[in-house]
């Protein structure tokens, strides 16, 4: 004992009392935030309510898609990827959206729930101080109440995917083909950065503004505009102001203007997340884009009519990196606000 | 004393003769904009002693014990704990000091026991370690019971002593306590004070309370510092502090059977004495201030005016009177906010 204490440098030798010597800190101090959050999320009734939220909407969409596709089997019959069209698309005739759209819609919704009250809620409940004198740093409060945030929506949303496949299976039996599967994986990581995106906005309030209340009305405000107004409303005037189109327009005004309006409207996640969404789920579509739109609609022939995995992937990438940039950006300055606050309110 | 000195050499390295410092402040100072919270504060804290911090609400406490746990930077001057310094190595700091914050918090939805369980994952503590330890703490501080309640059904005394181990579940070397015995009734205090007693007596802990209470730090309190406004105005043992402080200034509490205007007329002619005011309570009871040395001839110049003293107290080293002598004299330097 006595040898062994006198290798140790100074400040590390514990005397003649038996005292252990200090333990070897947790390699990452925000594995077991994360690792604690987690925990809390799942058990939470925010849990329950989200996953009500966000199943029982989802069931209904997958289940409309696939009565009607059971309603019109012939036509179905060989249909290339049927299996996950059933995701991104929707029955013609009636108004329930598909299930793409239905996250689109609801996903942030998730996100919100899980972030907004990440470090103002320590603050509401004077946990952060004694939280922050424990050997870790800061930024593992913050990075690992993201990551687990992140886990409980991976969590929701692989559950729900899992029961919507249920429900494809039943009423079609349909199975998924191995093509079908990976695009299942992609499409589930783009829905996670998109969620991922709202989760980093909603801990950026709760960073930024000290009350909870406050901070789920500001996510959920942005939550609004952007898939709501945005491009349903003030995309239109934007583009129209500048670049009108006059009275009798010209074929480049008209798409001069409807490109502008595009380029606008991806600014919302919610639409890079259906856009990307769309890339991935039907092999089908080949551009969103304007110009090339109206070249293939001119000679549709001259186009495959599916795509490989590979190529969907890579149609899709633009929107995922701008989703995974928004993402970043979001996060990077909840973290600046939250690192440079006094500890103490 | 000699065990720590052992261990902590690189403090001892900077320490006064004789004595390890576990603590110490070099013109430490944070300012807040204008707001000057905490003054070019030099504290030196001895391993092993008991420390208390003392003042009003507002003193700057809190704000120095946050530089001292590398919580919040200083805006100049430097701090050494345990050997490190806070602000460049607050990790090393913090797995050394267990930390009570003022008005401690826990998950409500947590038990006191899961709560306890999250400090120790944090500090790195093995499972059936951390398990152990906090069982042991959870009875010491008299939450055995209600170990596995949600916290939320706590009452403020209980979550303060679930704070207080909360503190020790690293088992640390030094313990700073931000007004310990804030929210706990009477009982509670004593039990509370008694764990920190223990603390530093069989543990061989340093301990760093702040408080605004008095008479509680001077129960527990090896050495002081009396703070206001972010400086420090005394520091060192309690009763030597009264004696620096009344120097040669003594008030007296007198009864004087008589009149009361013939009694004050008598008082007031003795030599010496600079004021006499008549207790708002008791009648026949005058406060009387003035040198030293009224003290020898205060009796026997009211026996030769024929009144006869029935009682005769020094009340000029009563704790309360020399906490509010401090801040009275401390009063308008400066007028920032409390």
């Amino acid at each position: 004992m006595k040898a062994t204490v006198t290798m140790l440098p100074d400040a590390l030798v514990d005397g003649p009392v038996a005292k252990p010597a200090l333990r070897r800190l947790p390699r990452s101090g925000w594995r077991v935030v994360a690792a604690k959050e987690f925990g809390d999320g799942i058990l939470s009734v925010r849990f329950i309510i989200v996953f009500a939220l966000l199943g029982l909407p989802a069931v209904g969409a997958v289940y409309a898609t696939a009565s009607y596709v059971s309603a019109n089997a012939q036509a179905a019959t060989g249909a290339a990827g049927l299996f996950v069209l059933l995701f991104s698309h929707q029955d013609p005739s009636s108004r329930v959206p598909s299930l793409v759209t239905m996250i689109g819609l609801i996903g942030p919704l998730l996100g919100i729930a899980f972030g907004f009250d990440a470090i103002n809620g320590e603050r509401a409940e004077r946990t952060l101080p004694r939280l922050v004198a424990q050997p870790i740093h800061r930024d593992a409060v913050i990075i690992g109440k993201f990551a687990a945030g992140l886990a409980v929506i991976g969590v929701v949303l692989l559950s729900t995917t899992l029961i919507v496949s249920g429900v494809a299976f039943l009423v079609l039996a349909v199975t998924p083909s191995p093509d079908d599967i990976l695009r299942l994986v992609a499409w589930f990581i783009v829905s996670i950065a998109y969620i991922g995106f709202w989760l980093a906005f909603a801990m950026l309030c709760s960073a930024a503004l000290r009350g909870a209340a406050t901070s789920v009305l500001t996510a959920i405000g942005l939550w609004i505009v952007a898939t709501i107004f945005w491009s349903a409303l003030l995309v239109g005037l934007i583009a129209n102001f500048f670049s009108p189109v006059p009275a009798n327009p010209t074929l480049n005004q008209q798409i001069a203007n409807a490109e502008l309006q595009l380029n606008l409207a991806r600014l919302s996640p919610g639409r890079l997340y259906t856009e990307a969404s769309a890339y991935i789920l039907d092999p089908s579509v080949q551009t969103l884009d304007i110009a090339p739109l109206i070249a293939q609609q001119n000679n549709a022939r001259a186009y495959p009519s599916i795509l490989p995995l590979d190529q969907s992937l890579t149609l899709a990438w633009p929107q995922l990196t701008a989703l995974l940039a928004f993402t970043v950006v979001c996060f990077g300055l909840g973290y600046i606000s939250f690192m440079r606050q006094e500890v103490r309110a | 004393m000699a065990r720590k000195g052992a261990r902590r050499g690189r403090a001892a390295g900077s320490a006064e003769a004789g004595q390890d410092l576990t603590i110490q402040t070099h013109r430490l100072t944070k300012a807040y904009g204008d707001l000057v919270a905490v003054d070019n504060l030099n504290l030196s804290i001895r391993t092993g002693e008991v420390f208390g911090l003392l003042g009003p609400n507002g003193a700057g406490k809190t704000t120095t014990i946050l530089m001292l746990l590398g919580l919040s930077e200083p805006s100049s001057g430097r701090a050494e704990v345990v050997g490190f310094d806070p602000t460049r190595d607050p990790l090393e700091v913090k797995r050394r000091v267990g930390y009570l914050p003022d008005d401690v918090g826990f998950y409500g939805d947590l038990t006191g026991r899961q709560n306890l369980r999250y400090t120790a994952a944090l500090n790195g503590l093995e499972r059936a370690e951390a398990n152990e330890r906090i069982g042991s703490l959870l009875e010491q501080v008299g939450l055995g019971a209600a170990a596995d309640r949600r916290v939320d059904q706590y009452s403020r005394g209980m979550r303060q002593r679930l704070g207080l181990a909360d503190a020790l579940v690293k088992d640390p070397s030094v313990v700073i306590l931000d007004e310990p015995t804030a929210s706990i009734d009477p009982a509670g205090v004593t039990d509370v004070l008694a764990i920190i007693q223990g603390l530093a007596r069989d543990n061989g802990v340093t301990v760093l309370l702040s408080s605004h209470l008095l008479h509680q730090v001077h129960q527990v309190c090896d050495r002081v510092a009396i703070f206001n406004k972010g400086k420090i105005l005394a520091q060192g043992r309690m009763a030597q502090l009264a004696e620096d402080l009344a120097g040669d200034h003594v008030v007296l509490e007198v009864g004087v059977a008589g009149p009361a205007d013939q009694v004050e007329a008598a008082l007031r002619a003795i030599t010496g004495v600079t004021t006499v005011t008549r207790d708002p309570k008791e009648p026949s009871l005058w406060h009387v201030a003035g040198p030293q040395a009224i003290r020898g001839h205060l009796a026997q110049d009211l026996a030769s005016r024929g009144m006869s003293v029935v009682q005769l107290r020094r009340v000029g080293d009563e704790l309360d009177e020399i906490y509010l002598r401090y801040f009275n004299r401390d009063e308008g330097d400066r007028d920032h906010a409390a």
